[in-house]
């Protein structure tokens, strides 16, 4: 407990170097901005800013995109209350108190509670995150590859089991990923792999940026050209210092329902496949069915605001648990870092307890910042943000698009990747609209290298058998896990189907 | 093209692309075991490829069944309007990159600019001429100048010598 105080304070000292404190302060402010935007959500935002990051030393940079992941749960309640259309998916829930209230004319006090309750999610979270990362870190360092692997696999297996998407159709995101991050150079044999039509593009393989900002930002971005054709309605926000001090004074009124959701986001966001969003619906159907008056959610409840609020954020917190612990992102956006710790020459996973202490504990350092000055530059700037959001989005979908493509360029500094981000850009967006899961995607792209060369090494040790994943109690854990997740969702449909069946039959046997 | 149309198109392409993938596991690589170093090198792609194949062909089986609210929809896959700004958008994107690699980043910028807020947004001639300029030199300052990371120029390189004797 002491040495973690010790290391607390280091990294707290750590994030106010001017550099760190001022890359935070940027990322706060962008990411209440790209959470706002209609259409960009944290992992938007985090995909097309991670290239403009290489400026900056690891610690900077990873201080920044985590202040952007943190503002853009922050922001994303913005939208949703006074547009009625979320940010990000991560607000879907908060529309259904939030928008109500807007209606009514307390927008004001549906975005204080917003704030509030992410403040507290927040602050729960990185405190939780604190007091699990360094037990965890140090039992991770007991993993060997076929331990690795098969947490790789379980981390798969959530997608199958708990994201809710069609089955074939996630397995498919999942393994297309896989199979991408293996075209280029094969590190063991030295030999080019799968170069279609012999491009020499190929050769340096398929980057996971190239991936992730094509679907995320191209595909993204077109999608929400699509959808948002239509007029938005802003409602307006009226607030003076009096009805803030009324809104603060409101706190006691949602703190329990925020603590609660707060818990529940940060363990759901600690699943690969859970996360924010599934976090904060859960929180509000959980708040809703534990009320004494559940009829009042949806006309206006501030708790519905709190619940979801409190959720998404810890949830964000969640995800990075796993990320920066084990190796193995809880998140699209999460993915993303980790994939940015590989380009700054990091390896993710215990390790990195050890071996950059000042970069994991800056990291944590700056969350506790991030979370103060998010909270801060919310209260301060919506009128602000009311503003930006009435802007057409034909002047922010250019900029976005340019964005992209040097971003994309950045990198590998290759036009082969430019073509290929516009390829997956339309593909994924085609895709989507057929409910073909992406996030699986660029999760699988960026553990791809990893799982198999822990894969390889695991049958190297073997020499072959695969039983090797059997025989080692902590990786039989982990498969059995995984096949349970892998089979949930069969075990409900059969469930259910028998459930029918009984339900039909009763008439025939009696 | 109705939905229903689009999954069955959607679901033979990715069929055919995780046929192709097997078939590129295979050229000229091992997907069986190489004694003394481990799996051959192609056999992870090889594998993998065939899972996907196996999940295309359990997406076009639940085609068939109509089990999923894809299969069964008749509603329209892509609608005029839809059609009309995604595909400008994306012949806008195609253009801004074949511009890049021959006449250069920043003049197909100003083009592309120009076109989307102007001609496609509609914008004020002051705000589209603004951001015309704007962007691209704030692209050139932060990636040229601060990150020195050359973006391509074609043919438009001589233009941006005297800025390189001014910045380097």
């Amino acid at each position: 407990m002491q040495d973690i105080l010790l290391h607390l304070g280091q990294g707290l000292l750590e994030a106010l170097e001017p550099i760190n404190f001022g890359m935070m302060l940027i990322g706060c402010l962008i990411g209440l901005f790209i959470g706002a935007m209609p259409g960009l959500g944290s992992v938007n935002g985090v995909a097309i800013l991670l290239p403009v990051t290489f400026l900056v030393p690891p610690t900077a940079a990873i201080i920044f995109l985590a202040a952007v992941y943190y503002g853009a749960m922050y922001g994303g309640a913005i939208s949703s209350i006074t547009l009625g259309i979320p940010g990000a998916s991560t607000a879907v829930a908060t529309v259904f108190d939030g928008r109500p209230l807007a209606v009514q004319g307390k927008a004001d006090l549906a975005l204080s509670t917003a704030a509030f309750a992410s403040f507290i999610g927040g602050t729960v979270s990185i405190i939780l995150f604190t007091l699990f990362a360094p037990p965890l870190a140090t039992f991770a360092l007991r993993f060997g590859p076929p331990e690795s692997f098969c947490l790789m696999m379980l981390a798969f297996a959530t997608f199958v089991g708990l994201g809710g998407d069609d089955i074939p159709k996630t397995i498919f995101s999942i393994v297309i990923g896989l199979v991408l991050a293996t075209i280029g150079l094969d590190v063991v044999s030295g030999r080019p792999r799968l170069l279609f039509f012999d491009l020499p593009g190929f050769y340096h393989g398929v980057n996971f940026l190239v991936l992730a900002i094509g679907t995320y930002g191209i595909g993204e971005m077109l999608w929400t050209l699509e959808q948002t054709r239509g007029d938005v309605q802003v409602h307006k926000v009226k607030t003076t210092f009096r009805r803030f001090i009324d809104n603060l004074k409101r706190v006691k009124d949602y703190f329990g329902t925020a603590m609660m959701g707060s818990l529940l986001g940060f363990f759901v966001g600690i699943l690969p496949a859970a996360g924010a969003t599934p976090g904060s619906l859960m929180a509000y159907g959980m708040t809703k069915a534990m009320s004494n008056r559940p009829e009042t959610y949806g006309q206006g409840n501030p708790k519905g605001v709190a619940a979801p609020e409190s959720a998404n954020n810890a949830a964000s917190t969640g995800s990075m648990l796993p990320m920066i612990t084990l190796g193995i992102p809880g998140s699209p956006t999460t993915a993303i870092l980790l994939g940015g710790m590989i380009i700054w020459g990091l390896r993710p996973g215990p390790l990195l307890f050890t071996e950059h202490p000042e970069f994991v504990w800056g990291l944590i350092g700056s969350m506790y910042m991030a979370n103060l000055a998010t909270l801060i530059f919310n209260l301060a700037l919506i009128p602000v943000f009311v503003k930006v959001l009435t802007l057409k989005f034909t002047i922010l979908a250019p900029i976005i698009f340019v964005l992209c493509i040097v971003g994309g360029y950045a990198p590998e500094q290759s036009m082969h990747d430019l073509w290929l981000m516009l390829l997956f850009g339309v593909a994924g967006y085609l895709l989507r609209k057929l409910d073909y899961p992406l996030a699986p995607a660029v999760l699988a792209i960026v553990l791809g290298p990893l799982a198999e060369q822990s894969l390889r090494q695991s049958l190297l040790m073997s020499q072959g058998e695969m039983s090797i994943f059997f025989t080692r109690p902590l990786s039989l854990i982990f498969l059995v896990c995984g096949v349970i997740l892998f089979l949930y969702p069969f075990i409900v449909a059969w469930r259910r189907r028998l459930q029918q069946a009984k339900a039909a039959a009763p008439p025939s046997t009696e | 093209m109705t939905v229903r149309t689009a999954e069955l198109v959607a679901g033979v392409a990715l069929t055919l692309i995780s046929i192709l993938l097997m078939y590129k596991s295979t050229d000229g690589l091992s997907i069986g075991w190489v004694p003394g170093s481990g799996p051959g090198s192609g056999a992870w792609p090889f594998w993998l490829s065939a899972i996907m194949l196996l999940s295309c062909i359990a997406i076009l089986v639940r085609w068939f069944m109509r089990a999923t609210p894809q299969a069964r929809s008749d509603a329209v896959f892509i609608d005029a309007g839809a059609l009309r700004i995604v595909g400008i958008t994306m012949i806008a994107l195609a253009a801004l990159l074949l511009g890049t690699a021959y006449i250069g980043l920043y003049l197909s910028l100003f083009a592309f600019l120009f076109f989307y807020l102007r001609i496609l947004g509609r914008h004020s001639w002051a705000t589209s001429v603004v951001l015309t300029i704007a962007i691209p030199v704030f692209i050139f300052g932060f990636f040229e100048y601060l990150m020195t990371i050359p973006m391509p120029k074609g043919i438009s390189e001589p233009l941006f010598y005297p800025i390189y004797d001014l910045i380097y």
